[in-house]
């Protein structure tokens, strides 16, 4: 079974967790935002065969959500780390918004 | 391999051989490639269990699965293949109200479109399929079902093989082992595509790689209202026949059928988080045995055999995806979640329609790319698979 390092409780089977979809920072919501953005956020995904940032949420434990790498080809976890703000994970240069 | 093609269709399952097979039956357009990174229905129509049916919640998603029912029903005649196809009844439990009203609702869409759908008791349940649990005892005991009598199951393997004879002896070229490694654009039309064996130029690029289609689109610079999926399945040591019907139940995320072979042929849900990894899990087995039991209590001693995974792209609405994209002369046949394969020859018939007259038929618009956009989606969710 697939095992996660939660944050806050460390490792543990993922049937604790629930899988919460790829990292895709949500378009600010200014009355200038384009419908096209609010639909390729909606309905878009990169869905891609390789490293993924995702979330994940701790559901039978901490009640914490966070933030997981994983390789969808093999399944296998490079990180786990708590999110800081949109604009932290940008910093990095590893995560296109 | 020519180094032109009027046509390449990427992934050589029962789709796009069903696709190539109709361009060259109906419309006479053989100089067509069909390209698989592996051997012929090693992906979805290799792996998914076999069954069909038209029992769907929407109008347009009946329609369409009606249409393929159909062409199902001629399809051995037609391609002088026996596909062993059982039309046997296809029971869909309900455990709850809120279960038995969908169902209701379903049975009442299908009857407006002629399909044979019906709504049975556990009165009428216990002659249909006596071996089913309907005592009050369960979890989660039987209160209804849908029943349709014209689904039932197939062998998944002989309709790959049936299309891809018959596309065969009508010129089309089968490109099997043969990875494609890029698109070629320009001017924002497709000109071509790159493979492990060599570049070719090509009029039409259709994508039917179920499973894999956002990786192909990406090739394009096409994102997808897609995301990737594992759904196992498994089959038991061979029994003797004693299951005559396919018995689904939402609630408890299941399908079971007994093969020709005497094999319980058994599936669940999609798994709980997306991957391209197509490694089967305990957990899956363990969730599975314990619903199967539920309804067939007896069963307790059967062995598993062996089980699998493949892969499966799910839209937002549970319905596919087809028809024409951005890129021009990008064709796409994608989307096809849990439910692909009961739809290959209409899919493969109508989208041979497309190509030919460049005009999108009737039955795909609804399905069309561009109806997120629209605000039109087809939810299908009730309908399409199990598990919610």
């Amino acid at each position: 079974m697939l095992r996660l390092d939660c944050p806050n409780c460390g490792q543990r089977n993922s049937a604790e967790f629930r899988y919460g979809g790829e990292y895709d920072p949500r378009p600010e919501a200014t009355i200038q935002t384009a419908e096209e953005d609010w639909i390729r956020y909606l309905y878009q995904r990169r869905n891609v065969m390789g490293l993924q940032i995702e979330w994940w949420y701790h559901r039978a434990g901490c009640g914490l959500w966070f933030l997981v790498e994983r390789d969808r080809r093999s399944n296998e976890v490079a990180r786990t780390w708590r999110w800081q703000s949109a604009g932290a994970e940008k910093a990095t240069g590893e995560i296109e918004s | 391999m020519k180094d032109h093609y009027d046509v390449v269709i990427i992934g050589g399952g029962a789709h796009g051989l069903a696709c190539a097979y109709y361009l060259a039956r109906d419309h006479g357009i053989t100089d067509v490639a069909v390209i698989d990174k592996s051997y012929i229905g090693a992906g979805g129509s290799g792996r998914n269990t076999a069954i069909i049916r038209s029992n769907y919640l929407t109008r347009e998603g009946v329609q369409f699965y009606d249409a393929s029912v159909k062409l199902y029903e001629g399809l051995a005649q037609e391609l002088d293949f026996n596909v062993m196809f059982s039309q046997r009844g296809h029971l869909t439990l309900a455990h709850n109200d809120g279960s038995v009203r969908t169902m209701r609702r379903r049975a009442e869409v299908n009857k407006l479109e002629d399909v044979d759908s019906r709504l049975v008791f556990p009165d009428e349940l216990a002659r249909i399929c006596p071996q089913l649990d309907l005592s009050e005892h369960p979890r989660f005991p039987i209160l209804a079902a849908l029943y349709h009598p014209p689904g039932g199951i197939i062998r998944h393997d002989a309709v790959v093989w049936g299309y891809a004879r018959g596309a065969d002896q009508r010129g089309v070229d089968i490109h099997q082992y043969t990875e494609v490694t890029g698109i070629d654009v320009a001017n924002g039309a497709v000109t071509g595509v790159r493979t492990t064996k060599g570049n070719l130029s090509a009029g039409v690029v259709l994508s039917a790689t179920a499973g894999w289609a956002s990786n192909v689109a990406a090739m394009v610079d096409l994102e997808l209202p897609l995301d990737t999926f594992p759904l196992q399945a498994c089959v038991t040591e061979p029994l003797k026949p004693f299951l005559d019907v396919v018995v689904v139940s939402g609630s408890l995320h299941v399908y079971v059928s007994q093969s020709d072979r005497g094999e319980l042929v058994m599936g669940a849900s999609v798994d709980p988080f997306t991957s391209y990894s197509m490694a089967g899990s305990l957990d899956f087995l363990e969730g599975l045995s314990g619903h199967v039991l539920e309804l067939f209590p007896f069963l307790s001693k059967a062995r598993i055999l062996r089980q699998w995974a493949g892969l499966c792209e799910m839209p937002p609405d549970f319905s596919p995806l087809m028809g024409f994209t951005p890129v021009v002369n990008f064709l796409l046949d994608a989307g096809w979640g849990t439910y692909g394969f009961k739809a290959s020859p209409i899919c493969g018939k109508t989208m041979a329609e497309l190509i030919a007259t460049r005009q999108t038929p009737e039955l795909l618009h609804p399905f069309r790319l561009t109806r997120f956009a629209e605000y039109d989606q087809v939810g299908e969710k009730g309908a399409a698979s199990v598990g919610h």
